[in-house]
């Protein structure tokens, strides 16, 4: 039910200007770890590793913030919280479960290889 | 190992169901199927007798008003509550007389189905759908909204609700429950340890009533953060409003980690996966870690908002403003972000090792904390108020001075070297139940006695009411307090029979008090009842009976369709109250037509395909799973055909009823 007037600010949906940004960003952070791997990847073959997961963690942010419309201004912040709320607990959840499983496996589990 | 998928004396037309699933071999099975065949009879000859199935479909069964819809969560949860209750009182009875050779009177496999069916009903079915209903009926009243964001999807969650209800209630007369315990631990759970329909059917229920609080979590967070009346800014929402949305962060946070569990669970029931399983690489304990990760936000979830309705009821009856308002809703803050840091102090004993058993311990100590200034900013409330010890206001006193209790054994809990001591006895029983009865039932009983009249339009009856209060709340010092004392002298959780003699005396302490509390049960429906009886002298016609600070308060009581007439303007926290000492005046004139979403029958029917649906996935019925899940797939989609949604309420029918209560509250004066 619509009783509620909804703000639309041009913003929070983008332009034309944002999505053509976004796509170029896109467009570069994919073809640097593809040209990079192509080409036989730097002399040092970590920096390569790092670079291409960089771009990736980058593209990820980028994504966000042309194409999901996630920035601090929009939907009066409420965006941006749910969004660090989001990792708060995914974090938790996930470092918590490795950081568990990893006591069990190494006090509780049967120490014979084959299962 | 061969599954019982596999088997190949499942028929094509009925799967593994046979005329033997039938339990019509145990005499307690056939008496409940006796009685529950005869009250549904008559039933259902009175409501086709009054002609009231059209009234019901219409009214109530296909309504999107979240006032009726939060109506309907409470029955729902009022009925289960007797099932889940009957379990509790045929346990009780079953440990009591289970001494000195005597074998009690339920064989071990209706026993551990009843445990089991007791934790699943009480939480799923009796507090979740309580909790939910309340919030769905208060929360748009107290933000000054004329329903939720989403009104359709608001019925559809509901039927959801009750279509994993009613897979749990089939268990009880095809086939079997599950025998597992409440949260189906594997491997005890795994196909290789319960290869029948009990935990299909746990599974199934489950499935089908998390897909309805999800969404309805989804539908409350957005109401509550979007739907709000001009003025009414976060630090202005009432307080009961914040621990909802709190809550409901919680639900939709957590239940897809219980979703995502169930279904790896299910992969290895019927796939044969090893996800869960002692052999080829599996981990039954993934499955206690994940299980946990959503079960601590859960006992959460079911809590804060009886936090927020202890608030609102101590505010009113001390007619005061809540003492330490910010400091309220930064606890609930807290509470939510902690209760995500404590799961593992429900495994201590599963062995994780010192470091991760004291990180979990300390967590779990210092979510006290936010907890305990709650409790303090309740009896400041209090301290130097005009206290009036109204039905609510004596649920709000028995649980400060009951939970605190409850608290301090959690504690104590909390402690890892204790809980290897304590851990799966009684004790704990006796302290979840402490935190549970004292926090989340005498929450509802409180924010029931409160809410009613604004619901119905009347008061509840204050004898009964008292009678109800003082059995439930001794007889449930009576049912736990035994527990405690058997749990420090280490006996076990979900015992069927004792060889110590000396300890019987204590169970039949526990069976009295689980007797006071029928009483206490029994007493509130009478006390429903004298209500409805009396109903013209009881009548509310101010719609604010308590003299509350509110928004709900400012409506007429019941609430006409739309809430409010115009949106409220928020000046102050406790909104109302701020209204009334200005001398608001009710618009009288200038009425609108009003903007309402129409009735819908497609929730009843997606749910009870996907009851259908589960059905066929407990009984290996695979063309019925095919069948039923591709009609749900129709509905959806031929819902969204439907383009006739919405009407508008003229504005000569809103200036009629606004001349009523004009009418009304001219003659309560």
């Amino acid at each position: 039910m619509s009783t509620h007037e909804t703000h639309s600010h041009a913003d929070d949906h983008g332009s034309m200007k944002t999505y053509v940004t976004g796509f170029l960003l896109s467009v570069l952070l994919t073809v640097i770890p593809f040209g990079l791997v192509m080409s036989g990847g730097l002399p040092n073959r970590d920096l390569t590793i790092a670079l291409v997961l960089a771009a990736a963690a980058i593209q990820i942010v980028v994504h966000m913030i042309y194409f999901l419309h996630m920035r601090s201004s929009s939907e009066e912040g409420w965006t941006m919280i749910t969004l660090l709320f989001t990792i708060v607990i995914l974090v938790i959840m996930l470092s918590g479960s490795v950081w568990v499983m990893y006591h069990m496996n190494t006090n509780m589990m049967p120490m014979t290889g084959d299962m | 190992m061969t599954l019982p998928v596999q088997d190949p004396s499942n028929s094509f037309l009925f799967g593994r169901l046979s005329l033997e699933s039938i339990p019509y071999h145990e005499p307690i099975l056939l008496a409940t199927f006796a009685v529950v065949a005869l009250v549904g009879i008559v039933v259902f000859g009175a409501l086709t007798y009054f002609r009231l199935w059209g009234y019901l479909w219409k009214e109530w069964f296909t309504s999107v008003d979240h006032k009726k819809i939060g109506i309907m969560y409470m029955v729902l949860g009022v009925i289960m509550l007797l099932r889940g209750f009957a379990d509790a009182i045929m346990m009780r009875l079953q440990q009591a007389m289970a001494f000195g050779g005597s074998e009690g009177y339920l064989p071990a496999h209706h026993y551990d189905q009843v445990f089991t069916a007791h934790g699943v009903i009480m939480i799923f079915f009796v507090a979740m759908p309580m909790v939910t209903g309340l919030m769905n009926y208060v929360v748009p009243l107290q933000i000054g909204a004329r329903d939720v964001s989403f009104p359709f999807l608001n019925n559809f969650s509901f039927w959801m609700t009750v279509g994993g209800a009613i897979v749990v209630m089939m268990s009880l007369f095809i086939g079997e429950f599950s025998k597992a315990g409440w949260l189906a631990m594997p491997p005890l759970s795994g196909i290789g340890a319960s290869p029948d329909v009990g935990v299909d059917y746990y599974i199934w229920g489950l499935q089908i009533a998390g897909v309805g609080t999800t969404l309805s979590g989804i539908n409350l967070l957005v109401t509550i953060i979007k739907m709000r009346a001009p003025g009414m800014h976060m630090m202005r929402m009432p307080i009961f409003t914040w621990t909802a949305l709190c809550t409901n962060v919680l639900i939709v946070a957590s239940f897809p980690v219980l979703t995502a569990v169930l279904v790896l669970l299910s992969l290895d029931r019927y796939m044969g996966t090893h996800f869960f399983t002692n052999g080829m690489g599996g981990n039954p304990m993934m499955y206690v870690n994940f299980i946990w990760i959503w079960g601590h936000p859960e006992v959460y979830i079911l809590i804060l908002p009886c936090f927020g309705i202890y608030s609102e009821v101590t505010s009113t009856f001390s007619g005061k403003k809540l003492f330490g308002y910010t400091s309220m809703v930064y606890a609930t803050i807290c509470i939510t972000i902690l209760s995500y840091l404590v799961w593992l102090h429900h495994f201590f004993t599963m062995g994780s090792g010192a470091s991760v058993n004291s990180f979990f311990g300390i967590t779990t100590m210092i979510i006290s904390i936010p907890t305990g200034a709650k409790l303090f900013n309740w009896l400041f409330t209090m301290y130097r108020g005009r206290i009036r010890f109204e039905l609510p206001m004596m649920w709000t006193i028995a649980f400060m001075l009951t939970f605190t209790v409850g608290g301090m054994t959690g504690v104590l809990l909390a402690v890892p070297p204790a809980d290897f001591v304590l851990h799966n006895s009684l004790f704990l029983i006796a302290h979840f139940h402490n935190v549970i009865i004292g926090g989340v039932l005498f929450g509802l009983f409180a924010g029931m006695n409160y809410w009613f009249p604004k619901a119905f339009g009347f008061t509840l009856n204050e004898f009964w009411g008292k009678i109800s209060f003082w059995f439930w709340v001794i007889g449930y010092w009576f049912a736990f307090t035994p527990l405690y004392i058997l749990g420090l002298m280490g006996v076990t959780r979900r015992m069927r029979v004792f060889d110590d003699p000396s300890l019987q005396i204590w169970f039949v302490i526990a069976a009295f008090g689980a007797g006071l509390i029928a009483i206490g049960i029994g007493a509130f429906l009478i006390q429903i009842a004298v209500s409805i009886r009396d109903k013209e002298k009881n009548r509310d016609v101010t719609g604010d009976p308590w003299n509350g600070r509110t928004l709900e308060w400012a409506t007429s009581s019941p609430p006409p369709d739309y809430n409010f007439a115009f949106t409220p303007l928020v000046r102050d926290l406790d909104a109302w109250h701020d209204m009334k000492t200005h001398g608001y005046k009710r618009p009288q004139s200038n009425f609108a037509p009003i903007h309402m979403p129409r009735n819908t029958g497609t929730g009843v029917i997606i749910a009870a395909l996907s009851v259908v649906c589960g059905f066929g996935l407990i009984w290996y019925i695979w063309w019925l799973v095919a069948l039923s899940f591709g009609a749900i797939l129709a509905v959806a989609i031929g819902h969204t055909f439907i383009t006739d949604r919405d009407f508008h309420i003229p504005a000569r029918t809103v200036t009629d009823t606004e001349a009523a209560r004009s009418k009304l509250l001219a003659r309560g004066t």
